[in-house]
């Protein structure tokens, strides 16, 4: 590859259009399915129904941005257990490592969404166009009516995909149907536009005209992927000792000691989605969707050779071959110590928050203690210290609770509600459905009484009763004051 | 660069730098980078005219669509001026002691009057309003004026001994001791006599006689006090102006006569409102009736409640 001088240095590249040649196979077959399920998911989900009951929204999954809620199936996640959210965050996260770890770029090749849609609007490209020769063609041709009739009948399907993908998002956010009505009516929220806006544009754009480009020059993670990588992880690869030096299949019959397997027939390039030519090498532009393994065994099989001469391996089974050693099943490699413990980590957590899913509270309380000022003297001598309790009810029914000190003897408390005259050691209140209610309570304690820790207790008062207890302090003056 | 050289895998030539044997390939940048750039410089261009950028001597370009940050503000500004116009006007039109019947009103009012308290009270009765030594908490139940909502009002709007206000808080203790009415050990006396009556000191006849001869015109035969002079109960536990035997003594060789700006002519009397309201919502007012409980519409149908109650 020496060459004394290079031709001429340019400094930007124009984008080489990639034009995907139709294949089919065990790795074709997979993309449709994940195509197929990824896609179903995403458009769908939003329009699956879930009874909550009168007092809570029946969409499945919600995001309830404007009431700080998240609905999913059975599950409520207040925005005080935002660690759920957090956590499966964090598995999503190990997940990729757990992922690559064993099966390598699986994420670029099979369920990145900019994979995804660049493959669906090849799919359209093929539809509208033809297969790769046919593209070649029209692309290379004069803007003659029909090219401009096929190109304005492609890029507005790619819109509508890309306007009903925008569109699909918001509904995470919204009851579906209402805002489905109140998108079209103009009545829908700015942000709801904008969003879909955004969304249009970008998918519209990257996944009709970028495509590799955002993997190649745009994605942080093949470069993520480039330090997670080793000899031990499974990429697709061509296997030169086998089919290097590349020949027709009468250049092997004459020298069969010299050719290879590969007859240079350059499939694997024109079915590649990114252009690569995997033969020159593992390659940041290589999304490992393994298109090239299909239509490589496609030409073995016709040609009676060994399938395989591009294969998902890891580069140490690489050399295991090369040095004339079996090939090794790709079970091993997903087994590997290293995956073991990703998957550990990742089981841990999930384990964790499947417990504390089962285990949470749906009452809670919390209480603020007014610090300015921290006491207050009373006429009487008494001392009052003022709070502020918040009384979550985190089911979509009203529940009826009562607050209860602990401690702190000869005290009461009461409320602007109730007034001093009714005070009592024990509060009650009805919390509306899946609601905080705010209360402020004063609590007074006998003369001399010191400061002391004591303890609010809540308690639900109904069938399935449950409770929570705040800690809190109460402040009084020292024995000699000065005022 | 002297370097460069032709990467042997690639067959890329280098840009001729070498870190730790580390090169780098010179492969050319994609054209549609190049293609953001010219945008992001006509974008900076154009938003170069339309809006204040470049600094000149006095000032900068103010940009064709005349933006600016003083503008803007100006603009929220009145916009949230004239959001809370219909509350004011409201407000304005409600006889303060009417408040308690308009929930909403109320709540509204408390917080204007938590946010007016800080700009206007908060120097002398402190942030939390729980005053210090000479001024009065007002989140206790002891009140030298009285402590409705109504009376609240009263004092913030003609003050407490303002001179040149008829309607001010009037009273005027004598200096017992400073103008000679009475000789120090007769003041001695007293305090151990008003001390007595919480149990701080033994009784003390002569004390009682001089303050029934000289006192329980104003503080009361019984000293409870009197709000028509602001006269403070001396039978209880809060002391204005301490507690202790000296303190109590120097109280009456020389009347403190504390003193509160009339707010009247200086403060709107929607914001004197919204301040009454406020200071009567903290625990200690009298015939305080909460702006909650007859409201549970006006609560936002779910969502976690933030403000201040």
């Amino acid at each position: 590859m020496l060459s004394p001088e290079p031709a001429k240095v340019s400094y930007y590249e124009k984008r080489k259009a990639v034009f995907p040649k139709v294949v089919s196979g065990p790795f074709r077959r997979f993309k449709w399915l994940m195509l197929v399920v990824t896609l179903g998911i995403y458009y769908l989900t939003p329009w699956l129904r879930w009874d909550r009951g009168p007092y809570a929204p029946d969409q499945a999954v919600l995001v309830d941005l404007a009431n700080r809620r998240f609905y999913m199936f059975s599950i409520e996640i207040w925005p005080h257990e935002f660690y759920f959210v957090a956590g499966l965050l964090i598995m999503a996260g190990i997940g990729l490592f757990l992922i690559t770890s064993a099966f390598g770029r699986a994420w670029c090749g099979y369920s990145c969404p900019q994979t995804i849609w660049t493959d669906l609007f090849q799919h359209v490209d093929r539809l509208i166009d033809g297969d790769r020769n046919a593209q070649l063609k029209l692309e290379a041709g004069p803007w003659n009516a029909a090219k401009v009739f096929k190109r304005g009948l492609k890029w507005s399907i790619y819109l509508a995909i890309s306007f009903w993908t925008g569109g699909a998002w918001i509904m995470y956010f919204a009851d579906a149907p209402t805002l489905t009505v109140d998108f079209w009516t103009g009545q829908a929220a700015p942000v709801a536009y904008a969003t879909v806006g955004v969304l249009t544009a970008t998918t519209f754009v990257f996944g009709g005209f970028m495509r590799e480009q955002v993997c190649i020059y745009m994605c942080p993670w093949p470069r993520i992927q480039t330090a997670m990588l080793d000899e031990k992880s499974l990429i697709v690869t061509y296997k030169d000792w086998r089919g290097e030096q590349r020949g027709s299949v009468k250049a092997k019959e004459r020298q069969p000691d010299v050719i290879g397997d590969c007859v240079d027939c350059n499939q694997c390039v024109a079915v590649c989605p990114t252009g690569y030519d995997i033969r020159n090498g593992p390659d940041i532009a290589c999304i490992t969707c393994g298109l090239c393994i299909d239509a490589c065994d496609k030409v073995m099989v016709q040609l009676g050779r060994p399938r395989g001469l591009i294969d998902y391996a890891t580069l140490e089974d690489c050399e295991h071959e090369r040095a004339g050693g079996e090939r090794r099943s790709i079970l091993k490699t997903a087994l590997h110590w290293r995956t073991l413990v990703y998957f550990g980590v990742w089981a841990a957590i999930g384990a964790g928050l499947l417990f504390a899913l089962g285990t949470r509270q749906r009452i809670d309380l919390s209480v603020a203690k007014d610090r300015n000022p921290p006491f207050m003297l009373l006429s009487n001598g008494e001392v009052r210290n003022d709070y502020t309790l918040k009384l979550r009810n985190m089911e979509t029914r009203p529940r009826p609770m009562s607050v209860t000190l602990e401690g702190l003897p000869g005290a009461v408390m009461w409320t602007d509600e109730m007034g001093r005259d009714a005070a009592s050691r024990e509060l009650q209140f009805t919390v509306a459905p899946d609601q905080t209610k705010p209360v402020r309570v004063y609590v007074v304690a006998p003369e001399g009484t010191e400061e002391a820790e004591f303890t609010f207790v809540l308690a639900a008062r109904d069938r399935e009763a449950g409770g929570d207890r705040a800690e809190t302090r109460f402040d009084a003056p020292e024995e000699d004051n000065d005022e | 660069m002297a370097n460069k050289r032709i990467d042997e895998a690639t067959g890329v030539e280098t840009v001729g730098h070498s870190w730790d044997g580390i090169e780098e390939l010179n492969n050319p940048l994609p054209r549609w980078w190049l293609w953001t750039l010219y945008a992001t410089i006509i974008f900076a261009i154009g938003y170069m005219i339309v809006y204040p950028a470049i600094p000149l001597a006095n000032k900068a370009t103010e940009g064709l669509w005349g933006w600016s940050s003083r503008g803007q503000l100006a603009g929220e500004m009145q916009a949230e001026e004239a959001r809370r116009a219909g509350t004011l006007a409201a407000l304005a039109a409600t006889p303060i002691e009417q408040l308690a019947g308009k929930p909403d009103l109320m709540r509204a009012a408390i917080e204007g009057g938590r946010a007016a308290f800080r700009v206007n009270c908060v120097q002398c009765h402190g942030s939390g309003a729980a005053g210090s030594k000479g001024y009065p908490n007002l989140r206790d139940d002891d009140w030298l004026w009285g402590g409705t909502i109504k009376d609240i009002e009263t004092t913030l709007v003609n003050g407490i001994r303002q001179p040149g206000n008829d309607a001010t808080r009037q009273s005027l203790m004598p200096n017992f001791g400073k103008d000679g009415i009475l000789p120090p050990a007769d003041i001695a006396a007293v305090a151990d006599h008003v001390l007595s009556l919480t149990g701080k000191s033994a009784a003390n006849a002569r004390g009682a006689q001089l303050f029934a001869d000289n006192c329980a015109a104003c503080h009361g035969a019984d000293a409870k006090g009197g709000r028509q002079f602001g006269a403070p109960n001396l039978a209880d536990a809060i002391w204005l102006y301490g507690g202790k035997r000296d303190q109590v003594m120097g109280s009456i060789h020389q009347a403190h006569a504390g003193v509160m700006p009339a707010w009247g002519g200086k403060l709107d009397p929607v914001t004197i409102k919204m301040l009454a309201a406020y200071v009567h919502s903290l625990g200690g007012g009298e015939d305080f009736v909460a702006a909650t409980a007859a409201a549970p519409a006006a609560t936002p149908a779910r969502g976690e409640a933030n403000a201040q109650p």
